[in-house]
Parts: structure tokens; C-alpha cells; sequence
């Protein structure tokens, strides 16, 4: 077994969850879907630690969303590129090197200039004196590395409503 | 759900040709959640659409098709192409999420840390920048078979050219996607039985290429051979003299960077074969029907849960459950009902 | 009556048994520190209890060493690197001075990468997570003013390993110190990097082409280098069981070994040198019974499938670092307990070399205090507790013999597996486990279990999902200032000004052409390269020219 299929075939459950069943649309001759939430998940820089980024990737899909796996040695541009193409409702990223006054605030910069507004949502190893730092910057939570699964899928979606509520 | 500010769907469609890759993520979007909008995409795309060479790759999982696509979509940016990639992913069947993690492998070294520069075409090509977009199956019957072509229909009436659609397994619905495609690309790996489960799903009979990838591995010329006996062996051979086409059988391997402009000299012949023999209009109309047919089932399948949850029809499925009518006879009730209704 | 005076059983070893005898010879024969072995009520005790195989001998299960510490405690290594060459300079003398009797160096992300700080991707990375080497003068600075024949240096890192070596030895070669009396280790284990780390910058093979290179020339010139440090450290950090971890390490270490019989070295010639990195986690029993069925298992692999008939060969001798993924942001100072009984299962697995993790790294880089302490604790356990009197003092015991039994038992489960995935080879069955994601896939779902696990509460965590009264607050952390970057950008533009430009040019096309022409060992001509102040990144973009680079298959 390989691929994403692998991560696909988990039996897991945690509840599945729709993001608001669609109404449903009886004149439409295209059936609806169930809209799901699609989050781009990232680590920008050289760093190599993805395990927290992948237990996330798992959590969120367990969590009914789709996630947009880039993984690793991302840069700005790429996440950008993806999160537009993909249409993602958030950008996840996982930070872990100290990089994170650098990087977060220059994530939050490349979304505003490619004219999206999408959250970004940063997680892993960020010192509580500079949380206050990274939320000042644009990002829109940021999660510590003790986050249970419920805080993590919950944070995401909460980010989600803020941005939609402020974008109209 | 989503309740962002909506822009209408001609608002997006005009973006979206003008080339905002915003717009065109945004209205893929809709297209997958299907509904009003969804329609509205679909009458404005049937007027722009009908250029593009549809491209079908599917395989078991681990065949390496996102390196292939990745490396096929690196060459056609080169020739100054304008690809878009719609990679298909299962979702979880329990709790209906995914992870969608094909595109970094389809993304070419555009992005990794080597600065080695991305395949050379001729200078003065404009090189476009491949548009990827990942669509999990969500699980509701019959949605992926609408999304997909309508996404596709989408990427075409947008100029995109080619539209590859990547899927992973073997099963019917794969069978079905590529089926709709006009090149359907089948891909198999040494070792790993793909021959002859690609045989068993029926993948042989819409197989328009076939790859045989990792051919750096050993067993891959025994793939090659296993494929071309069944090709041989199936009524594949009645329909080849018939047609006067056999699906080539290419050799790839991303170890040894071999193959990928064979796949495309490939599938460009295929498409060139369907355009002189008149087959491409006909791909055409059976995509067509295929699509319609999904949405009369689609139509129907919903009036046939209505009228099974209204007062007629709970009241006739109790009268089986308690014994004094056989679900034949309901039946029978049920359709003339509906046949009735849709009359009116 | 009972005679209370006659025990109701011996637990020393039964003197009149060959293999006791045998080990008696090897003891008496060895040369032991001048403490007193006894308790501290001044009880005298013996050297090692119960039943043979005693360490020392065949198949090494109870230790590497017949005398074990009695002779030498194991090394207290502390990791250090951080800014500057200069800043790790300075604490490089304060950890000698403070008793420390090896050096170890962590690299900063762009080194570990091959880039240099002036790539783009080094933004905001510059001598973050350890030191900067963009040339040798950074190198020459990182150990001015240390005698380089009179420390242990171990260097952590995989990629550029080669890279990193020769500027090494081009330091002690400036001052006069031979390469052959150089002693050390470079970790230098790639397939991991697949696995785990995800540090690689060519695709497998070439790597491991770069790997067996290594291990010829330090097989030929340098016969106190330990080549490879097999690793088994990150792939716990990234997620692994106990049993994963000791099952894929060794495998490696299989690959390896097949790999430079390939490459026409005579095992016996090397494997002496091959060592390897373990963690040394929480679980306190799981532990040791890992260490020892490690021991245990090279010793047969080596001498029953790769014929090797050297007992060097057949000893894992290790160094383990105590797991960093096991440190709580949370009320930090019970990383100091944390640490403390992960040492202490190092030191009664009989471990050869330790590195204890500081109480802050939860956060980041160790601040000086606390790396004391780290240090302190290691110090505590050779010294009070007494552990370090008797070797393998647990063997014997029915839960222990038990666990280093089933953790052999599961690594053998493993070792079948990719002997089948390589039809008969470890070694292929190892690339053929990297391509297709076996070992990232296997990892990835031990981690998703056991984050399940702590989510719902069903394994506890003090301070995380229990006991978190205190959870507030913060103490110091090291704070890396941005000058450090600056600094280094201005040492890297100089460098680069005063080197001949042309000698530089000339050196990296050799290693190019060295890298196409498989025969022909990469060593010497990085060597070379070095020399002429060419940048880690050059070097590695000469490779890299020839080899490719690597992307990974998302597996999740």
C-alpha cells in the first residue's frame, strides 16, 4: 500500500463533519456535494521535522476536511500558488526551527499581496512571548505543541469564520 | 455552506477567462459543490469548450503517476503548452475528509532547493504556469462522475490545453473517468501484478496508452510482454483490425529521466489517430451521453428517495413489511406513480 | 536450622564455569579506573552478576566490554553549535573546562542542507539551530585554539557529510595534527535521512555512493574516524516505536555494511568503526531490553550473514542522546526528572557515549545554565548512584531478559520483511523500503497512534494532559540575535573576496568529474576543494550537477 491512499483507508473515526449540508438544490440538474473545508498544510524554510505537520494532516481529514499536503521545503510563492489554485479555505503551516518571526509574518505578507485573505494558522514549537508577536502580524491563531485534535480541527474552523466574517 | 462574499458565477467565468487563476479556483469550487452554480458554470463553459485533448492517466497506487504527470507537464510548459491537471483523490469513507498530497510531485522542480533551472524549451516560448487542482471523491455516489467533466469542461472552455485527469486505482469509477477521456493513459509498475489487475478492471479494453513506469526495475520487460499478450488475447485484437489501432505499450523510468517525451509523442499520436478517423467526434458524443445519463440518474434517483419517504410511499413499504404486498407489486405502484408525476 | 549464613542462592556468577573464567582473564587483563568499586555503605562489589554470556563475549548482549565502566564511563558528549563559529568555539572550551570529554557539533539548517547562508533558503536560518560553515575559515574558527589530536569530535550531520569531514581535516592538517591521529565521528547515515530526517539532497544511490567513499578513505588514511554513526535517534523523534527504531537502525546498518563489501572493502576492515545513535526514551524497561537485543543482534547478523570474524565487527557500541520529543514546553523543569531516568536506562543499557538534553529545549537552543545541568545530571549517575559499578546490572532479570527478547523478535519481524522486499538483499530491500514508503508509513502510523493515544487521555503526559497545575510562564530562552546572520553574510563575502577565484573553479569541475566517474572516490577531491575556500554550496551544487536531486512521495 502506498501513496496518500495509504492515509486514505484509515477507519478512524472522530465524527464525520460536514461543513453545513448543502440545501437541497432540486431544480439544479447538478447534484450538490457537501462542501468541505480544504486546508493547505506546509513548512516553509529548510527544516525537515514533519511529523507534527502529518499527525495534523491526519486529524483534519479525520475531521472531514480537505487537506492539501505540501509538506516540506516550501516557500512562500509555493503555498501561495497552491492555496489559490486549490481555492483553500486556510494555510496551516508548522513551524519548529525559530524561524517563525521571519517566516509567519512573510506568509501573512504573500497572501495580501497575491489579493487573498486567506488564514494562515501556524503550529508547533512558537514561545509564548512571541504568539502575541505572529497574531500582530496578520496570523490568525497560533497553536501550541500540546493542541489536542478537537483544539486543532476547532482552531481551523474558527479561523475560517473570521476571515469570511471580516472578508464580507 | 461557505458564506463568504459570493461574486456571480459570470463575474468568476469572465475572471476566469482573462486568466485570474483566483477566479478559476474559486469557481472549481463550485463546480465540485455542485448545484445552481454548478449549472450556470456548465452553460457558460459549453460555449467556450471543445478544443482541448482530454488526457486520462489512472494506475494502481504506487505506479508513480504524479512523477510522470509532473515530468509530462514540465515538457509541455517547455513547448509552450498550457496544461491543467485535475488530480483525483479517494476521500474517507467514514469521516468523508481526505489528504490530497499528489501536486508536489506534479509541481517539477520549480520549486525544490536544487537551482538546477526547469526543463529548457526554445527562448522566446512563453512558458505558462500549469494549473493543479486536487478534487477528492467526497462519496456521494454519482458526484465525481458529474464534478469531473464538469471541471474539465471548465479547464477547456479556458483555454487549457492539454487537461489531464489523474486518478489512482483500478476500479470502476476509474474505469469510468478515463473511459470519458479522449487519450485514457493506463500505467503499470514491475512486480506488482498491474498487468493483470488493469486486465481485471477492464482498464485494457479504454486503455488508449499504456506506460510501463520504474522500467528501470527488474520485471519490467516481463510487464510488457504480459500486456501485450492480453492486448493479443482480448477481443482488443477483433476491435485493432478493425479500428487500426493498437495501444502502444512506452517505457518510462524518472530514475533514468526516460520515457516522458515518449508518453507524449504517444498520446499526441493517439489524439492525431482520433482527429483523421473521424473518432474524436465520437468520443465527444459518448462523453456527452455519459454525462447526461449520470444526470438523468442523478435526476431520478433523487425523485425515487422523495417518493419513497412521502406518505404514499412509506405507507406501501409498511403494507411489505407487514407481509400483504411483495415488493414486486410495489414496485409496480412506485413507477407508475413516478412515471405519473413527471408528466405533470 | 537454616545456616542464615549461606545464601539460598548465588547470584554471583558460578566461578568454576568456563565462560566465567574466560571473562575473569578479559577483566583482570583490563585497565580499571582507580575508584573504589563498592557501594555507598562501602559494601565491595563484584564486576557483574548472574548468568553468562558475560559481557564482552559472544554475542554481547550484556555489554561491549568485559570491564565496562569499571575502565571507562562513558563519554559525556554535549551537543553544542549555535551562531557563529566563534560563539561555539567558546562554549566548546567551556564544556572542556567544565569536565565535558567530547566535542560534539550541531550544524545550522542551511549547513545541514549544503546551502550557504547567503542562499535564499537560509533567510531567518543563519546559525539558528546551530553553527554556520559556509568554508573552512568558518571551520578553522570553530575549533581555534583547541588541540584537535586531544578531543573526541563528533560532527552531526548527513548530506554535506563529506563536505564537512574534509574541511575537518583540512583544519588539523593547517595545525599540524595528522588526519590519521583525528579521532571522531561524523554521522554521515543517509537512509535514515529518507526515513526520518529528511536532511538529503541527492537521490539514494549517489548517496550512498558518497557513504561507502567515506568509508574507504577513513578505512585507508584515518583509522580512529568512525565514518558512520548509524542512527536510530531521529527515527524515534520522528515517531517510531522502540522496536522500529531498533529494527530500521540496524537494518541500515546491514545496507551499509553490504554496500562497502560492494565497493570492494573488506568487512572486517571497516566495521569496526561503524557506531550508532540511539534514544533512550521514557519507557524506562522497553529501553534497555532495546540496547541489549541491539548488541545482540549485530553480533549474530555480523558474524552469521556478512562473515565477519574481527570481534571488533561484531560490536554495536552507541551513542545515545535522550529523546527531545519526550520534553514538555510545559513546566519545563520536569524535563530535569524526565532526563535524569532516561540517562540512567543509557547508562544500564551500556551505552559507550551520552548526550542529555537540557531542560529548555523544549523552546529552544539550551541556554548555558541549563546545559550545565544536563551535563550535572549525566555526572550524578556515574558518580552517586553507583550504576556505573556493575555492568548490565539488570541481566538476569525475568522482565528485562523478557523485553530484550521481544524487541529482537520484532526487529527479526522487520529484518524478514526487507530481506523479501530485496530479494535477498538488506540492502535493496532498504531502497526498495525508502521508494516505496514502508519505513516513512510505518513511523507516520506510530506517531498518529500514540498522538491519539495522548490526545484522549489514555497515555498521560505530566504537565500536558495531567498534573498541569503549574503549566503557566516561561523561563529564559536563548534568543539567537539577527546579527548572527548579518555576521556571518559579512564572514562569507570576505572569505569569498580573499580566495582565488580560479583554483576554486578548477577544484569544483575535479569533483564534478569525480562524481560522474563511479570508481573514483570523492574524497580526495573535496579535499581539495576545500582547500581553495570553495563554500559548502558549491561543492554540493557540483554533486549535485551529476547526482540530481530528491523529492519525497508525500506519505502521510
Amino acid at each position: 500500500m502506498g501513496e496518500i491512499e495509504r492515509a486514505n483507508s484509515e477507519t478512524e473515526s472522530a465524527g464525520p463533519e460536514r461543513v453545513g449540508d448543502a440545501p437541497a438544490d432540486d431544480a439544479a440538474l447538478t447534484p450538490t456535494q457537501d462542501a468541505r473545508l480544504r486546508v493547505v498544510l506546509a513548512k516553509l524554510g529548510l527544516d525537515g521535522h514533519d511529523r507534527g505537520l502529518k499527525v495534523v494532516a491526519r486529524i483534519l481529514r479525520d475531521a472531514g476536511m480537505e487537506v492539501i499536503y505540501l509538506g516540506l521545503r516550501q516557500t512562500t510563492d509555493s503555498i501561495v500558488a497552491a492555496a489559490e489554485q486549490e481555492d483553500a479555505d486556510a494555510i496551516g503551516l508548522s513551524m519548529h526551527n525559530a524561524g517563525h518571526l521571519t517566516l509567519a509574518p512573510a506568509m501573512v505578507a504573500a497572501v495580501a499581496e497575491a489579493g487573498m485573505t486567506t488564514p494562515v494558522v501556524v503550529g508547533g514549537i512558537v514561545p509564548e512571548e512571541d504568539v502575541q508577536t505572529l497574531l500582530d502580524a496578520g496570523v490568525a491563531t497560533v497553536l501550541g505543541p500540546g493542541a489536542s485534535a478537537t483544539e486543532v480541527a476547532q482552531a481551523v474552523r474558527d479561523a475560517v469564520a473570521a476571515a469570511e466574517a471580516s472578508a464580507s | 455552506m461557505t458564506t463568504r462574499t459570493k461574486p456571480s458565477i459570470p463575474d468568476l467565468y469572465r475572471d476566469a477567462r482573462a486568466g485570474n487563476r483566483l477566479a478559476i479556483g474559486r469557481l472549481l469550487t463550485r463546480v465540485e459543490r455542485g448545484g445552481a452554480d454548478a449549472d450556470a458554470v456548465s452553460e457558460l463553459a459549453h460555449a467556450d469548450a471543445g478544443s482541448a485533448h482530454i488526457v486520462g492517466i489512472t494506475g494502481a497506487p504506487g505506479a508513480g503517476k504524479s512523477t510522470l504527470v509532473g515530468e509530462l507537464v514540465s515538457h509541455l510548459v517547455a513547448d509552450g503548452r498550457r496544461p491543467a491537471v485535475l488530480a483525483v483523490d479517494p476521500s474517507s469513507p467514514l469521516t468523508g475528509g481526505a489528504i490530497l498530497g499528489d501536486r508536489i510531485r506534479m509541481e517539477g522542480s520549480q520549486d525544490s532547493v536544487s537551482t538546477r533551472p526547469a526543463v529548457d524549451g526554445d527562448a522566446g516560448t512563453v512558458r505558462h504556469k500549469p494549473f493543479i487542482r486536487s478534487m477528492a471523491t467526497r462519496g456521494h455516489s454519482g458526484g465525481l462522475a458529474l464534478a469531473v467533466p464538469l471541471a474539465v469542461r471548465l479547464f477547456d472552455a479556458l483555454g487549457f490545453d492539454p487537461v489531464i485527469i489523474e486518478t489512482v486505482g483500478v476500479g470502476q469509477v476509474e474505469v469510468d473517468v478515463v473511459g470519458a477521456a479522449d487519450t485514457a493513459v493506463v500505467v503499470a509498475t514491475p512486480g506488482m501484478g498491474d498487468a493483470v489487475q488493469a486486465n481485471k478492471a477492464g482498464l485494457l479494453e479504454v486503455a488508449d496508452v499504456f506506460v510501463v513506469n520504474k522500467a528501470d526495475r527488474p520485471g519490467a520487460n516481463d510487464v510488457r510482454r504480459d500486456l501485450e499478450l492480453m492486448l493479443d488475447l482480448s477481443k482488443v485484437t477483433g476491435q485493432e483490425a478493425e479500428i487500426g489501432y493498437r495501444p502502444p505499450i512506452v517505457m518510462a523510468s524518472a530514475l533514468e529521466g526516460t520515457g516522458s517525451t515518449d508518453v507524449l509523442a504517444a498520446v499526441a499520436d493517439h489524439l492525431a489517430f482520433l482527429e483523421s478517423t473521424g473518432r474524436r467526434d465520437e468520443r465527444r458524443r459518448h462523453r456527452a451521453r455519459t454525462e447526461i445519463e449520470a444526470r438523468l440518474a442523478q435526476a431520478l434517483h433523487r425523485r425515487v428517495a422523495d417518493l419513497l419517504s412521502s406518505p404514499t410511499g412509506v405507507a406501501l413499504l409498511k403494507q411489505v413489511e407487514a407481509g400483504d404486498q411483495s415488493p414486486t407489486s410495489v414496485t409496480r405502484t412506485l413507477l407508475d406513480e413516478l412515471l405519473a408525476s413527471t408528466e405533470s | 536450622m537454616t545456616d542464615r549464613n549461606q545464601p539460598a542462592h548465588s547470584w554471583e556468577p558460578d566461578p568454576e564455569s568456563d565462560s566465567y573464567r574466560r571473562y575473569r582473564e578479559a577483566y583482570e587483563a583490563a585497565k580499571l579506573r582507580d575508584v573504589p568499586f563498592e557501594t555507598m555503605s562501602g559494601v565491595p562489589v563484584a564486576p557483574v552478576y548472574g548468568d553468562p554470556p558475560y559481557p564482552g563475549e559472544y554475542p554481547y548482549t550484556r555489554g561491549v566490554y568485559p570491564s565496562m565502566y569499571r575502565s571507562r564511563l562513558w563519554t559525556m558528549r554535549m551537543f553544542a553549535g549555535f551562531g557563529t563559529a566563534e560563539d561555539t568555539n567558546a562554549r566548546f572550551k567551556a564544556i572542556l573546562r567544565n569536565g565535558g570529554t567530547g566535542l560534539s557539533t550541531a550544524f545550522d539548517m542551511p549547513t545541514l542542507m549544503g546551502r550557504d547562508s547567503n542562499s535564499p533558503w537560509s533567510l531567518g536560518e543563519v546559525g539558528r539551530a546551530g553553527v554556520a560553515v559556509d568554508t573552512l575559515a568558518d571551520m578553522e574558527d570553530l575549533f581555534s585554539g583547541i588541540d584537535l589530536s586531544g578531543v573526541s569530535t563528533s560532527m552531526t550531520i548527513n548530506g554535506p557529510a563529506a563536505i564537512i569531514l574534509a574541511m575537518y581535516v583540512a583544519v588539523a592538517e593547517k595545525n599540524g595534527v595528522a588526519r590519521a591521529d583525528l579521532a571522531g565521528t561524523i554521522q554521515n547515515d543517509i537512509f535514515k535521512e529518507y526515513q526520518a530526517q529528511k536532511e538529503y539532497i541527492y537521490p539514494p544511490r549517489p548517496s550512498v555512493r558518497i557513504v561507502t567513499d567515506m568509508i574507504r578513505f577513513t578505512t585507508a588514511e584515518m583509522p580512529r574516524w568512525h565514518p558512520v554513526s548509524i542512527s536510530g535517534y531521529h527515527i524515534r523523534e520522528a515517531g517510531s516505536t522502540a522496536a522500529q527504531e531498533l529494527a530500521f537502525t540496524l537494518a541500515n546498518g546491514f545496507a551499509y555494511v553490504e554496500a562497502a563489501v560492494a565497493a570492494g572493502v573488506d568487512v572486517d576492515e571497516f566495521a569496526g568503526r561503524l557506531s550508532f545513535f540511539f534514544n533512550s526514551h521514557s519507557d524506562f524497561f522497553e529501553e534497555i531490553g532495546k540496547f541489549r537485543a541491539a548488541r545482540r543482534i549485530w553480533a549474530r547478523w555480523m558474524s552469521e550473514r556478512y562473515g565477519a570474524t574481527n570481534e571488533r565487527s561484531l560490536l554495536c557500541r552507541f551513542h545515545t542522546q535522550t529523546a527531545g520529543v519526550s520534553l514538555t514546553a510545559q513546566q519545563p523543569e520536569n524535563n530535569i526528572a524526565r532526563v535524569a531516568i532516561q540517562a540512567l536506562a543509557g547508562a544500564l543499557g551500556g551505552t559507550q557515549s551520552l548526550h542529555t538534553d537540557s531542560f529548555d529545549e523544549a523552546l529552544a537552543l539550551p541556554t548555558e545554565k541549563a546545559a550545565r545541568i544536563a551535563l550535572r545530571t549525566q555526572q550524578i549517575v556515574a558518580h552517586e548512584t553507583g550504576v556505573a559499578n556493575v555492568a548490565d546490572p539488570l541481566g538476569g532479570a525475568p522482565y528485562v531478559e523478557w523485553m530484550t527478547d521481544e524487541m529482537e523478535r520484532q526487529a527479526e519481524a522487520v529484518f524478514a520483511h526487507l530481506d523479501e522486499l530485496g530479494n535477498g538483499s538488506i540492502l535493496e530491500g532498504v531502497y526498495a523500503g525508502i521508494e516505496n514508503g514502508y519505513f516513512v508509513g510505518e513511523i507516520a502510523d506510530s506517531a498518529y497512534r500514540f498522538e491519539r493515544e495522548v490526545n484522549e487521555g489514555r497515555r498521560i503526559i505530566v504537565g500536558v494532559n495531567a498534573f498541569t497545575d503549574g503549566s503557566e510562564g516561561e523561563g529564559d530562552i536563548l534568543r539567537i540575535s539577527a546579527e548572527t546572520e548579518e555576521m556571518q553574510l559579512k564572514r562569507l563575502t570576505e572569505v569569498k573576496q580573499r580566495r582565488d577565484d580560479d583554483a576554486v573553479g578548477r577544484a569544483l569541475a575535479a569533483v564534478t568529474a569525480a562524481a560522474a566517474s563511479p570508481t573514483t572516490n570523492l574524497m580526495p577531491p573535496i579535499l581539495e576543494a576545500v582547500h581553495t575556500y570553495a563554500t559548502l554550496e558549491e561543492i554540493v551544487m557540483a554533486m549535485e550537477a551529476e547526482f540530481g536531486t530528491y523529492v519525497e512521495k508525500a506519505i502521510i
